[in-house]
């Protein structure tokens, strides 16, 4: 039952989340009421209720059965009538009504000033459950919260949690950090470089762990993290790419430039890149959106490149929350992840180490002055739950990828020491 | 068209608001909606009636629907507040909600009286 918006306005407005009101209502799922109370075409002479209000939903709910029932916006009936004290005593009534009912319903009211969460206080009629929406612009970027302001008779969660507005209608973000209760799968996959898995107890990461490979401008973090998604699609498995610097043409060349074809992975749609610039949304909007897609696209490997631009659009607080959720969110999917950072000069060691304690391998690449030439350098920082080689072993980049060369490895190791 | 223009012409007012009501009288339809035997729709209907017959003659036809009985009709002409009284006829439709105990506004409610005129007479 809608008071502000008509049946073709409200079908309009909800085929835009991707919902056909029109069809459902043919199928007799759905029942659409207008009610217009309009003041000035009322006069008001002496007592009345709102038994018609009542007869109205009444007749619609046995129409079609109806389980659910949505007023939205009631309070305009404050506005169409001037005796406030009937309306008030009726909203109680027919909130006791819709109860005895037996239906389900969602009461839609703007938020008020003061003592009073909505406008015309209408949360002292609802006992049940009082959720409250709003919006904020922090750094001129906005984020939709919704928080359970009461749940009579559950546990119910009392943060705000971030929530967007999609094709698909309104997402909420499961804070999944809420425990640690994640499965920790001992299986193995590789991480797309056969001398890396070497160095990895021979058999590279964990399935549902999350890495962090980190690493100076020009590193080759992003061939890492492409070879790591394309050897899952060559296994038959699907892997989901987050570019947050490049686009996902680009990304083709440049992989294809060392020697690494994504083209038929994304052909045959066991690839998905998913490219967007970093201060497009907030920080809570790119979270909820990436858990979108990743319900949507199921992926069993994720990479995110790189998750520092993230950091622009948040504080690094707020960058480490999102993280955590994001990553417990993967886990409980055993979905493998892997993180690329970008570390700038000397400090590199510190910024990553805020997210690092999040990550169970840690991987960091290094260009070295070695006699006239730079040299491409790796090594293993961490590795949860594996006997990972400590060695910093030199690689290159050919136009076959990432190579490890394990002949050069003590050459590294002792011009590192210089 | 034409006998209608020139009533409504400009600087004859008194003429216009004459005609206005003649043809008001000479045509009224008028529904309530009540639900059930409520104290309230009683007392509307018995007011409706007298106010009719003092002010309408017979020139007038009250349809009484019940929303309990007939709950599809509610959705077609608004119905929110019981009791409603539709002024279907003459045009435009009016609304007046309540037991419609108060004889002047519902005459002004009606049109039957201009606004000025209750004040003067409730007063």
């Amino acid at each position: 039952m809608t008071f502000e918006e008509t049946p073709d306005e409200f079908e309009a407005n909800i085929a835009s989340l991707g919902h056909d009101l029109k069809a459902m209502e043919r199928a007799g799922k759905i029942s659409i009421d207008y009610v217009e109370v309009e003041r000035r075409q009322i006069e008001e002479v002496g007592p009345f209720d709102l038994e018609g209000l009542f007869v109205r939903l009444d007749y619609a709910i046995s129409q079609i059965k109806a389980k659910r029932v949505l007023l939205d916006t009631i309070e305009v009936l404050f506005s169409g009538f001037t005796d406030e004290g009937t309306i008030r005593s009726e909203l109680r009534r027919l909130f006791r009504w819709l109860k005895n009912r037996g239906v389900t319903a969602v009461v839609t009211a703007e938020s008020g000033v003061g003592r009073f969460v909505t406008r015309h206080g209408l949360e002292e009629y609802v006992a049940d459950c009082v959720i409250v929406l709003d919006q904020r612009v922090t750094d001129q970027i906005s984020t939709r919260r919704i928080r359970v302001l009461k749940y009579r008779g559950s546990a119910h969660g009392t943060n705000e949690y971030p929530f967007l507005i999609g094709e698909r209608g309104l997402s909420v973000l499961p804070i999944t950090s809420v425990g640690l209760t994640h499965g920790a799968p001992s299986e193995r996959i590789s991480s797309g470089v056969d001398g890396l898995d070497d160095m990895l107890g021979g058999r590279g990461f964990y399935r549902a762990s999350s890495v962090l490979v980190s690493g100076n401008a020009g590193t080759g973090k992003s061939i890492l993290a492409a070879m790591f998604a394309n050897a899952a699609c060559d296994r038959g498995e699907r892997a989901l790419c987050f570019a947050f610097e490049e686009s996902p043409q680009q990304i083709l060349r440049n992989m294809r430039s060392v020697g690494v074809d994504l083209a038929p992975h994304l052909a045959k749609k066991r690839l998905l890149i998913h490219s967007v610039r970093p201060t497009s949304t907030g920080l809570e909007a790119h979270l909820a959106s990436m858990h979108q897609l990743v319900n949507d696209f199921a992926p069993d490997v994720v990479v995110v490149d790189p998750i520092t631009n993230l950091i622009s659009v948040g504080s690094q607080i707020s960058v480490k929350a999102m993280l955590t959720r994001l990553i417990d969110f993967l886990k409980i999917r055993g979905i493998t992840a892997v993180f690329t950072t970008l570390s700038m000069g000397n400090e590199f060691e510190q910024t990553s180490t805020e997210i690092s304690s999040l990550m169970d391998s840690w991987l960091m690449l290094r260009n070295e002055q070695v006699g006239p030439n730079r040299e491409r350098l790796l090594n293993v920082l961490k590795s949860r739950g594996m006997a990972h080689s400590s060695e910093i072993l030199q690689f290159f980049i050919s136009d076959s990828g990432i190579q490890i060369n394990s002949e050069a490895m003590e050459l590294a190791a002792v011009g590192q020491e210089d | 068209m034409a006998p209608n223009k020139t009533s409504r012409r400009p600087g004859k007012p008194q003429t216009s608001k004459r005609n206005n009501l003649r043809r008001a009288l000479s045509k009224w339809r008028l529904r309530l909606y009540v639900a059930g035997n409520t104290p309230n729709s009683i007392a509307a209907f018995a007011n409706l009636k007298e106010i009719c017959d003092v002010h309408l003659g017979g020139k007038y036809e009250i349809e009484v629907i019940d929303l309990l009985q007939r709950p599809q009709l509610a959705k077609g002409d608004q119905i929110v507040a019981v009791p409603t009284l539709v002024r279907e006829l003459p045009h435009p439709v009016k609304k007046i909600i309540g037991d419609l105990s108060n004889r002047e506004r519902v005459l002004v409610g009606l049109e039957l009286k201009p606004a000025g005129m209750a004040r003067v007479a409730t007063g």
